[in-house]
């Protein structure tokens, strides 16, 4: 049924007692076409722009838990197109152009709310390196604006600027960038894509991948062995375990990131804003939380759990860039297990076994990736060839000293 | 997370740092034909869910480099024993 204000009406004349529910739950077949491994937002889409964009049908999404139990549930809904490397922000500037139709395209509220995300710098030198990177995104065709304090100091009177270790000299502004709720991604994708025939599997853990001569036959799951021609692996917190049943050893490792949500206050943020200096970030909810977060805990892990030092470590930040919310009681803290490659850009590439394809790493910045992910690994599966602006995340890039690495950090995951 | 420091005592986690996998050996040819022993050593990860044993700095303490054992599932600390002392063993 298509979502509308006519359907609205006629369930609520029957007492919201009809809808149907919002995908099937089907049992797997004994083979398809295209199995994707992994039912998170970046798995839904892909399978979604296969059947939308390709016209493929007989296409399963495995998801080992319920649909976006991973981290397109536990992000902190941020969207942004505001990466400086060629080769990296017009894969980003997609993503933003796919956001900003994605509620009618797949005819559900995904509450994409263009809230603008501003940078703050603290120094002459992080001033210099956001105006580079703002030329660098008009390049791309992306807008981006510079503001000096007095124009930030507009928009949030309430920060504090004369900090002495860090104050506030301005920022960058991304006006198109925004929120998104993050829940109804995963919904909207998953409802999209069971339409156009898509099975979505929930409960169904992939435990071996079938390989003969070379190529990708089919995969052991927790519900009987599913034959398949290609397999598309879309695991990101745990792609090198996946990858591992293909024999594959990834440049990625797996760490923790918390993200955080206060108390419900009253209309107090309305943008995104980024401390430069603590690595902190926050906007407010519809609900009036404030939603934030910080850096990696910094050790490998697979826990869904951080530990409470850098819960400390981002309160303080937090309450160095807005003195206000000193008070404010945090409500919950989770974590999520992130893919963190070596130059902290993401994978999007076929392999070294036929058939099998590689959607991975992509550090803490995967949510507002999920559209344009999706789009361009069901293009390379679909097509056995990249995207246009997807063709710098490649697997072999590491080897051939191609990287990607926005923050210039080197092979050091825990500082992407 | 809570590491015995075989120096300090058991100290809370924020005074060390992680730097990744000690079970790996640095390759020591500079000849182009050792590119893959490089290109594992410098890029690719084992990236284990359960036990793994690692380098840590204790850079907030003795500064002395630990190899320390830790389940990487459930923050588990199995031991920490001075790097030193693990070369000495190899």
């Amino acid at each position: 049924m298509k979502y509308s204000i006519f359907s609205l009406l006629k369930n609520s004349l029957s007492g919201h007692k009809n809808w149907q529910p919002a995908w099937r739950s089907p049992d797997p077949k004994p083979e398809y076409d295209i199995i994707i491994v992994g039912g998170g937002g970046h798995g839904l889409a892909t399978a979604y722009y296969l059947a939308k964009e390709h016209g493929l049908k007989n296409i399963a999404v495995l998801e080992k838990s319920w649909l976006g139990s991973g981290n397109v549930g536990r992000n902190t809904t941020i969207i942004r197109s505001n990466y400086q490397l060629p080769g990296n922000n017009p894969f980003y500037e997609l993503s933003m152009k796919l956001w900003e139709g994605l509620e009618q395209d797949f005819n559900f509220n995904a509450m994409v709310s263009q809230r603008g995300v501003l940078n703050l710098c603290h120094t002459d030198a992080q001033r210099d390196a956001f105006a580079r990177r703002g030329n660098a995104m008009h390049l791309d065709g992306v807008d981006a604006e510079l503001l000096d304090t007095d124009a930030v100091r507009d928009m949030y009177p309430y920060f504090d600027y004369e900090n002495a270790r860090f104050p506030i000299k301005g920022g960058l502004l991304q006006r198109r960038g925004g929120t998104v709720r993050h829940d109804a991604v995963a919904w909207g994708f998953a409802r999209g894509a069971d339409m156009r025939g898509v099975d979505v599997i929930q409960g169904c853990e992939v435990q071996g991948i079938n390989i003969e001569n070379g190529k990708v036959v089919g995969v052991q799951t927790s519900r009987g062995a599913i034959k398949c021609k290609k397999l598309a692996l879309c695991a990101a917190g745990h792609s090198s375990e996946v990858a591992r049943m293909a024999g594959l050893k990834l440049p990625i490792e797996s760490h923790v990131l918390q993200a955080f949500v206060s108390e419900g206050l009253k209309p107090y943020i309305d943008g995104v804003v980024t401390f430069g200096a603590g690595h902190f970030y926050v906007s407010q909810s519809d609900k009036g939380g404030l939603v934030f977060g910080g850096d990696l805990d910094g050790y490998n892990s697979y826990a869904r759990r951080g530990n409470l030092p850098m819960v400390e470590h981002v309160v303080e930040a937090g309450v160095a860039m807005i003195p206000a919310i000193s008070r404010v009681r945090t409500l919950r803290s989770w974590g999520g297990v992130m893919d963190m490659s070596m130059d902290g850009s993401p994978i999007i590439d076929k392999t070294s076994v036929h058939g099998l394809y590689l959607n991975a790493g992509w550090c803490y910045g995967g949510f507002k990736a999920t559209p344009a992910s999706g789009f361009c690994y069901a293009h390379l599966i679909a097509k056995d060839a990249p995207h246009k602006v997807a063709t710098a995340y490649r697997l072999d890039r590491f080897r051939r000293g191609l990287m990607l690495d926005e923050k210039g950090q080197g092979a050091t995951p825990n500082l992407h | 997370m809570l590491i015995p420091c075989p120096h300090c005592g058991t100290r809370p986690v924020e005074e060390f740092t992680f730097l990744g996998d000690a079970t790996v050996t640095r390759p020591t040819s500079l000849e182009p034909s050792s590119m893959d022993a490089w290109m594992d050593y410098v890029y690719l990860r084992d990236n284990p869910r359960g036990d793994y044993t690692e380098y840590v700095h204790h850079s907030g303490g003795c500064r002395a480099w630990l190899v320390v054992s830790r389940n990487t599932d459930t923050h588990q600390v199995h031991s920490a024993i001075a790097a030193k002392t693990m070369k000495a063993k190899s």
